[in-house]
């Protein structure tokens, strides 16, 4: 082979990857991306099935136990509440009215089925995108978590 | 007054790496002003030593005076702790940060090795600015030694998750990492003002590489096995921000190992490796941005403080807008010699940098893809597991497939049927485990691929031993003994990765989880086990009291014992879980204890099976071996002058 040929195969293996890695980027954004969305955003921006996380505050009093051992709670943005079942150990820094981060989806009828709920490791520290969606709604109270 | 020593020591090391910045780079032709640089990256390590003393001694002390003790150290926490707390918080981990940077360059400024002088000066230089940025930074936005007034009488203590050993050596592990690459980085500059990069800088280039990944390697591995077994969760690996912020600098890092290789031995590729020592830095600031800044959701909780993030991106802007501003300018004028072909250890080389730099950038896309959605107005989004799995596996799986080749090919010109002739036998070692995990798993080809390419890896690995040891003369233990430490130090690598591979790939595929709700007494099978509750009781320990659940295991014959606990700090509201874990050659059981159920006796257990998850942290600490024996090679090739 000469040398130029060989260049030539390089280069051209190259471009190769580079697209089938672009190829992938841009299908996997399309496909694995999860929107965030408050209690009252849920039924609009999400389809039934459609993997979305849940954020809000932990209502007070909501918290407990299928008979078939699965946690339920209620999320709320203090405009709509939404019913969450997750069959799993909540992670220590749950808390009733403290804010979490429900990943999952919904099916009309039925509770937010919840495959991972994400509580902060920082006991002080709120979820952004929680407060994010307090904030919208005019519901926040104190300061910009430091 | 120890913060105040410890304030001014900070400041006067600020002023010695400031002046070793200037003295460094105007005195590349000019010998005494070089050597006074040297002189000042010596005494600003000393100085910075000395500040890093000062913060530790304070925490040691629980000085509730100043604010960064107050606000995360406790008088009742364990020494050990008391002395991580130093690092365990943000404005220590900073000026570790710092101190680190200065005495890298101490290091850089008294081992010239076979460097020109003006190359010499100028890396030292440089060192020296990055390492003053880095005290700006520290002093002027996040002042360990800040002062309380009042002062409190007790401090809020050290987050109860952080209090752990591993989690101890965690930070200074990476920041060793991140801030061995500052050094790639100045050297990279110095040869680009310079307008050369030859063979004997990418000499000096090679153990501050070998030594960052190395860290990397190691802080990251234990990052992971903390993650493991103090989450509670029973992953090790959640594509979270603050992870991919590592993830992204191991992998130019790793590149950059390699390239450096072959710009060592063939002088080819100087340029590449200028840039991934540029664009390894600029990674490794910006995972120091990611974390810093709470622009990203992540796991792991940092303060938030925009300010902050604010100023790491502009030095994040200055120290790579310098640096490809400089590029542009001056990589066209490298020298660009020696061809090769396109199968030879070179195009192997160059191979595994295409790949590797491509799964970084991958993963920069999808850690930084919300921030972009965000600020376009496109609401909030996370990108999760999911996308980095179907990505990044793919390209990391294609660089396995041609790894093998790599060590068996020769430099310019290499024998690819020579090599596959000898490869066969790991390859079919390979075909026979896919279809054994095709036919086990009932035809789920993911994972049987995965598993063949770890097994693929290891295989190939071991066929490259031999096929060197053959070459040697004598008994076999002698061919052994006299393998060169370079081909060990590779093989432990890449075999390490191949077993990496066969861990989590096992781990991710064959995962089993349970949650049952259990009376004591109660028993419940899982996985070929019976694992019974037996009773549930209080412990006091140090500075926690703790709720213990005894477990007893019976597997076929053999019964073991194993316990889980929910620990109690009073500094803290929140309890956290430690995972009662029982290892076995197949992998680990894995026993979280959740919440007593209101109004009832029965205990919510959560039950992971995690096969060959050993696996992964074992890989881990084998590639950092590759790294430190690579690292001793090096050595020992200075010593005897080769």
């Amino acid at each position: 082979m000469r040398r130029r040929d060989q260049r030539l195969i390089m280069i051209a293996t190259a471009g190769a990857v580079l697209v089938a890695a672009m190829a992938l980027t841009f299908w996997g954004l399309r496909d694995s991306v999860v929107y965030f969305v408050a209690p009252s955003e849920l039924s609009e921006r999400a389809q039934p099935g459609q993997r979305v996380r849940l954020g809000g505050l932990v209502v007070e009093g909501t918290l407990r136990r299928d008979a078939d051992g699965a946690m339920r709670f209620a999320v709320t943005d203090g405009a709509v509440q939404v019913e969450v079942r997750y069959d799993g150990v909540l992670p220590d820094l749950f808390r009733e009215g403290q804010g979490v981060v429900a990943e999952g989806s919904w099916q009309p009828g039925q509770a937010f089925e919840a495959e991972r709920v994400l509580a902060k490791h920082d006991e002080t520290y709120m979820p952004r995108e929680v407060a994010e969606a307090i904030k919208q709604r005019g519901e926040w109270k104190g300061d910009t978590p430091q | 007054m120890i913060a105040e020593i410890g304030a001014f020591t900070a400041m006067l090391a600020l002023a010695l790496s400031l002046a070793q910045g200037l003295l460094g780079l105007t005195g590349a032709r000019n010998e005494p002003r070089a050597g006074a640089a040297a002189a000042l990256a010596q005494s600003s390590a000393w100085i910075a030593a000395i500040s890093f003393a000062c913060l530790i001694a304070l925490f040691v002390r629980s000085d509730f005076t100043v604010a960064a003790v107050a606000a995360n150290s406790h008088v009742d926490k364990p020494l050990l702790y008391k002395i991580a707390g130093a690092w365990g918080n943000h404005e220590g981990s900073m000026l570790l940060w710092s101190f680190v940077s200065a005495v890298f360059g101490a290091v850089l400024a008294s081992t010239r090795g076979a460097q020109t002088q003006s190359l010499w000066a100028r890396g030292v230089g440089v060192q020296g600015l990055v390492t003053a940025g880095a005290l700006i930074y520290t002093l002027f936005l996040s002042n360990p030694f800040a002062r309380l007034d009042p002062a409190p009488m007790q401090g809020s203590g050290l987050n109860p998750l952080l209090q752990d050993p591993a989690l101890a050596a965690h930070p200074p592990l990476l920041y060793l990492g991140y801030v061995g690459l500052s050094v790639p980085f100045s050297l990279a500059i110095a040869a680009l003002i310079e307008g050369k990069a030859d063979q004997a800088w990418a000499k000096a280039l090679r153990p501050w590489t070998l030594a960052a990944w190395t860290f990397l390697t190691l802080g990251i591995g234990l990052g992971s096995y903390w993650a493991y077994y103090e989450l509670g969760w029973g992953g090790w690996w959640f594509w979270d921000p603050v992870e991919n912020a590592s993830f992204m600098p191991w992998l130019v890092a790793g590149a950059l190992v390699h390239s450096a290789i072959v710009t060592e031995r063939r002088g080819s590729i100087a340029s590449w490796t200028i840039l991934l020592a540029i664009m390894g830095f600029g990674l490794a600031l910006l995972g120091t941005f990611l974390v810093r800044s709470g622009v990203l959701t992540s796991v792991h909780a940092f303060a938030v403080d925009p300010r902050r993030g604010i100023a790491v991106l502009v030095l994040l802007a200055v120290a790579l807008g310098i640096g490809f501003t400089l590029y542009a300018l001056r990589a066209p004028k490298l020298a660009q010699p020696a061809g090769f072909a396109a199968v030879s250890r070179e195009s192997m080389l160059v191979w595994n940098n295409f790949g590797l730099a491509i799964a970084a950038g991958v993963v920069l896309i999808g850690t930084l893809y919300p921030l972009l959605v965000e600020a376009l107005g496109g609401g909030l989004i996370s990108v999760g597991p999911p996308f980095f799995n179907m990505t990044v596996a793919p390209l990391l799986g294609a660089l396995f497939l041609i790894l093998p080749f790599g060590p068996m090919l020769s430099w310019r010109v290499g024998d690819i049927a020579a090599s596959a002739k000898k490869l066969a036998p790991a390859a079919l070692l390979a075909l026979a485990t896919m279809i054994i995990t095709l036919v086990l798993s009932q035809w789920r080809a993911i994972p049987a691929i995965g598993l063949a390419l770890g097994v693929w890896l290891i295989a190939g690995g071991l066929v490259y031993v031999w096929t060197r040891v053959q070459r040697g003369e004598g008994r076999m233990l002698r061919k052994l003994a006299l393998l060169p430490l370079a081909v060990w130090s590779m093989s432990a690598a890449h075999i390490g990765a191949g077993v990496l591979t066969l861990g989590a790939v096992a781990e991710t595929a064959f995962r089993r989880e349970q949650a049952a709700l259990l009376n004591p007494g109660e028993s419940v099978d899982f996985v070929g086990r019976r694992v019974t509750l037996l009773e549930v009781g209080e412990a006091e320990g140090p500075n926690y009291s703790s709720t213990r659940a005894n477990f007893r295991i019976e597997r076929d014959a053999a019964v073991q014992r194993m316990s889980a606990e929910r620990r109690f700090y009073p500094t803290s509201p929140m309890p956290t879980t430690e995972v009662g874990i029982l290892s076995s050659i197949d992998g680990d059981l894995y026993v979280a204890l959740g919440d007593a159920a209101r109004g009832e006796s029965a205990w919510t257990v959560r039950l992971y099976y995690n096969p060959l998850v050993h696996l992964i942290f074992i890989g881990a600490i084998m590639m950092a071996l590759g790294g430190a024996l690579s690292l001793l090679a090096l050595a020992r090739r200075k010593r005897s002058g080769a």
